[in-house]
């Protein structure tokens, strides 16, 4: 990589692909519904995750009033207060964060910032989206079943998933859950498997692995993981589904269901936990893999400073990736599996604590001495290092095995992930939105109603998610619709309203979201061409927004990495990744 | 400007609120103080963690937003600085694991002189069992149950018959003897969880499970169930009480035993058969 940046004209390889077409659309179907162009599939999964999202909003808002006000909304009942939880918690973990950051982000971004026409398997692509979307429907529908969606909570531990004593466990919710579960397995398999091959394949000349921006690396990583860590979930749905439908019994042993001798014999309700887990923590990192991806490019481009120690943030994220496939066991320290895995499941989930603490630390070391544009996706970024090292940290106390024990299934379990796994993310995903708006639309996002969007959803989380760890230290359960009890204070059920109270505040300001979207869609002011002056190729297209194609007549040719800001001696603070103009003096940059 | 005094701002609050806000945990009844420590020390590490990077960052975007004229500085990287952050964050790491590794040996090695005692979980009580004279609980399978036999004792074994059958009732311990609670469900997961302990685990159909501890204080606990199991479990809800020896002794003396049970009767006369059938806890 040094040599290319020390002479481009022997260090860019030639083509070894010819540059074909991407498949041009024919007619209304094929334009507006079965699109073949990453970029509105990258819209279709977006719109069809905050779709679903807001559903999951609303379900917080029915979780919260049921636990600030206990007894107050007689709708809310135990039965329907488990299916609040379960749907809300798969929603947001599946169906809103995996697909709006793989199939939202890595579709948009991915062929523009390695410089490609489109993903390389363009008919997949489409397909991906639209079992994904049935995936969806197939969901949604179980609100609308007999005996409504599943109540299992989103684990859907066995065997009470799929008893008589959990909503929807003998009728319709469960069934439901699992087959939409494999359904968007089924589609996001098709998607993933495009994404790897598109980073792998697809990149254009000189776009060496090393110079590629680091929200690709965290979605290409994140993309790898899913394709090893969804068939143990798919799977698990497979064999529940079986247990409950044929009889069989993977998960079940022989049991007695309120008086009742059932017929079930020999299968392992922990088989099930591992299997989960061995999905369910990658996936904490498939959702956090591009959103570590995406802030240090926004962190970067914002403060006009290379992100700071980029070999070490890619080696992070792949060392990161690797090892979230050896701690899932965290997940079960109270499960009742063998003792010994304490060991070694806390030794594993602390060590990864050491690469994520420097990526957390590499993200400031960019802010020390740059130039701190306080733009909205800036502080979208700050937020998020609030947030993502808040909820870091307290993993620290869930990981080390005998600090769990009295932790675990409390609410400080549910504060802890909130923190680390939603609104971190989320905070990027909004962060990447006013960020990549411009390049989307052509037009800029209402930067007045983006800071209240901001200030509201920031502290409003805060306020929501920081106390709630101490109500989980109290030693009120998490799953429960009203936590009196007698160790609990009253003092308990004033700070429940309160968190209650800032949660529909907070849901309420992602309106004004909604709002903003829309309202500078047809109003916004005009954007121009790169209006963050971003030094990375997706907005080096010619037309702004980039067109089907991408990139005009010819492909760019790259001779840069994708942060040369504020690069001592160069004309501007900026120098574009295909820009084949001044050259750094350092001698490690790619 | 505001942002950066927001950003102290979050640190304050985080810092006041662990320091005078009235939620805390609860008074602690069993031997299993190391836990709380072990809790403490990460509580000082994260939360000094915590302050000190929220406030560099804060520093920083202070000290270096945007004015006009202002030039990033240009550093790709720095080996130096990135090997020092890597083994100062290691170091905090393993302050925290080792005393972690260390208390979960403790917790996983039951003392010899434990008390066997059994809990029983299903939609949504819980049961418990002691065992009599012998010292010895008697084996059991779910295939037992019925409406006699609720916990589904082996009737032909004859460590059973002065098993302590406390069906729907309140648990009894006696303070400073160490117990080892054998964990059992016969329909779904449970957990029993009583705040003050500290200790929990899940209960688990078709196997058993367990933890140890020794009551340390005498006192009425709730028993709660921490691992969803169905949509009773908000409401799942026991006592155990811990007494004094002789208080004990009282109780104990007022309990039905399994023998006294009309499924219990066929001990009497297999009593001298070898445990048959079911899985020996």
């Amino acid at each position: 990589m040094s040599s290319v940046s020390e002479d481009p004209d022997t260090g860019i390889p030639p083509a070894e692909v010819p540059d074909l077409p991407p498949p041009h659309a024919h007619g209304f179907w094929s334009r507006w519904v079965f699109s073949q162009d990453a970029k509105y599939i990258a819209l279709q999964y977006s719109g069809t995750a905050i779709a679903i999202g807001l559903v999951a909003l609303v379900l917080s808002w029915l979780i919260r009033m049921q636990l600030g006000f206990p007894g107050v909304f007689d709708f809310i009942s135990a039965e329907a207060y488990y299916q609040f939880i379960t749907m809300h918690g798969m929603i947001m973990v599946v169906y809103l964060l995996t697909a709006i950051f793989l199939g939202g982000f890595g579709n948009y971004l991915i062929p523009l910032m390695v410089g490609a026409r489109d993903m390389v398997f363009p008919f997949v692509n489409m397909l991906s989206f639209w079992v994904y979307f049935l995936a969806v429907v197939v969901l949604a529908a179980s609100f609308f079943a007999p005996g409504g969606p599943t109540g299992a909570g989103w684990t859907l531990y066995p065997p009470q998933a799929i008893l008589s004593g959990t909503p929807g466990g003998t009728q319709w919710g469960i069934v439901l859950m699992l087959v939409s579960l494999i359904l968007f397995i089924i589609g996001f398999t098709m998607g993933g498997l495009n994404y790897a091959v598109t980073v792998l394949q697809a990149r254009t000349r000189g776009m060496t692995l090393m110079r590629m921006p680091l929200t690709i690396w965290g979605i290409f990583t994140a993309t790898v993981m899913a394709l090893l860590a969804f068939p143990a979930l798919f799977v698990a749905s497979v064999m529940m589904l079986f247990d409950r439908l044929l009889g069989t019994s993977f998960f079940m042993p022989a049991l007695v269901e309120m008086g009742e001798q059932l017929s079930y014999g020999g299968g392992s309700p922990i088989v099930f936990q591992h299997l989960f887990w061995f999905f369910g923590h990658p996936e904490v990192y498939i959702v956090a893999l591009p959103a570590f991806g995406i802030v240090s490019d926004l962190i970067a481009v914002h403060a006009r400073k290379n992100i700071f120690g980029y070999r070490m943030m890619v080696w992070a994220i792949v060392i990161i990736g690797a090892l979230s496939f050896i701690v899932w066991a965290h997940h079960m320290y109270v499960s009742g599996m063998h003792p010994y895995f304490g060991f070694f499941f806390a030794t594993t989930t602390l060590i990864i604590a050491v690469p994520t603490a420097l990526k957390v630390y590499n993200w400031i070391l960019t802010l020390w001495r740059g130039d701190i544009h306080l733009t909205l996706p800036m502080l979208f970024a700050l937020g998020f290092i609030v947030t993502f090292l808040n909820g870091g940290l307290t993993g620290l106390f869930l990981g080390n095995v005998v600090v769990d024990v009295p932790l675990s299934d409390t609410m400080f379990v549910v504060a802890h992930f909130h923190m680390v796994m939603g609104v971190a993310p989320i905070m990027v995903i909004y962060g990447a939105i006013y960020h990549w708006f411009p390049l989307i639309s052509g037009r800029m996002l209402s930067h007045r109603l983006g800071l209240i969007h901001f200030w509201v959803t920031f502290i409003g989380a805060y306020a929501i998610f920081f106390p709630m760890h101490y109500v989980g230290l109290v030693g009120v359960p998490r799953r429960y619709p009203d936590i009196s009890a007698s160790f609990v204070p009253d003092s308990v059920a004033t700070l429940n309203a309160f968190i209650t109270v800032a949660a529909l505040t907070v849901g309420a300001a992602q309106m004004l979201f909604l709002f903003n979207v829309a309202w500078s869609l047809a109003r916004g002011r005009k954007a121009g061409h790169n209006p963050w002056r971003a030094a990375s190729l997706e907005w080096q297209t010619p037309e702004v927004p980039p067109r089907h194609g991408n990139w005009g007549d010819e492909l760019p040719v790259v001779y840069r990495w994708a942060y040369d800001y504020s690069v001592p001696g160069a004309p501007r603070d900026y120098i574009a990744q295909d820009d084949p103009g001044h050259r750094a003096s350092w001698s490690h940059v790619p | 400007m505001i942002v950066a005094a927001c950003l102290v701002l979050i640190v304050l609050f985080s810092v006041a609120f662990h320091l005078v806000s009235p939620w805390w945990w609860t008074p602690i009844a069993s031997n299993w103080g190391y836990i709380d420590t072990t809790l403490v020390i990460t509580f000082w590490i994260t939360g000094a963690v915590f302050t000190a990077v929220v406030l560099f960052m804060a520093w920083c975007v202070f000290r270096y937003r945007h004015k006009p004229g202002r030039v990033a500085h240009y550093e790709p990287e720095s080996k130096r600085l990135e090997i020092w952050l890597t083994a100062l964050t290691a170091l905090g790491v393993a302050a925290m694991l080792a005393p972690g590794l260390v208390v979960w040996n403790r917790f996983i090695t039951v003392p010899d002189d434990a008390t066997e005692i059994e809990v029983v979980a299903q939609q949504w009580f819980w049961s418990y069992r002691l065992p009599g004279a012998d010292g010895q609980l008697g084996s059991s399978d779910v295939t037992w149950i019925s409406a006699d036999n609720p916990l589904g004792l082996n009737p032909h074994d004859r460590f059973g018959a002065d098993d302590v059958v406390i069906d729907g009732g309140d648990l009894h311990l006696p303070i400073g003897k160490p117990v080892k609670v054998l964990l059992r469900s016969v329909d779904v997961l449970h957990d029993f969880y009583v705040p003050e302990f500290r200790a929990k685990m899940d209960m688990v159909p078709g196997m058993v499970t367990y933890f140890w501890f020794t009551p340390t204080r005498t006192g009425e606990f709730e028993v709660l169930c921490a691992e969803l199991c169905g949509t009773g479990h908000g409401y799942m809800r026991g006592y155990v009480l811990i007494d004094e020896e002789a208080e004990y002794e009282a109780w104990l003396g007022e309990q039905l035993t399994f023998a006294g049970l009309p499924a219990g009767k066929e001990v009497q006369v297999a009593n001298t058969a070898e445990p048959i059938g079911g899985s020996d806890p």
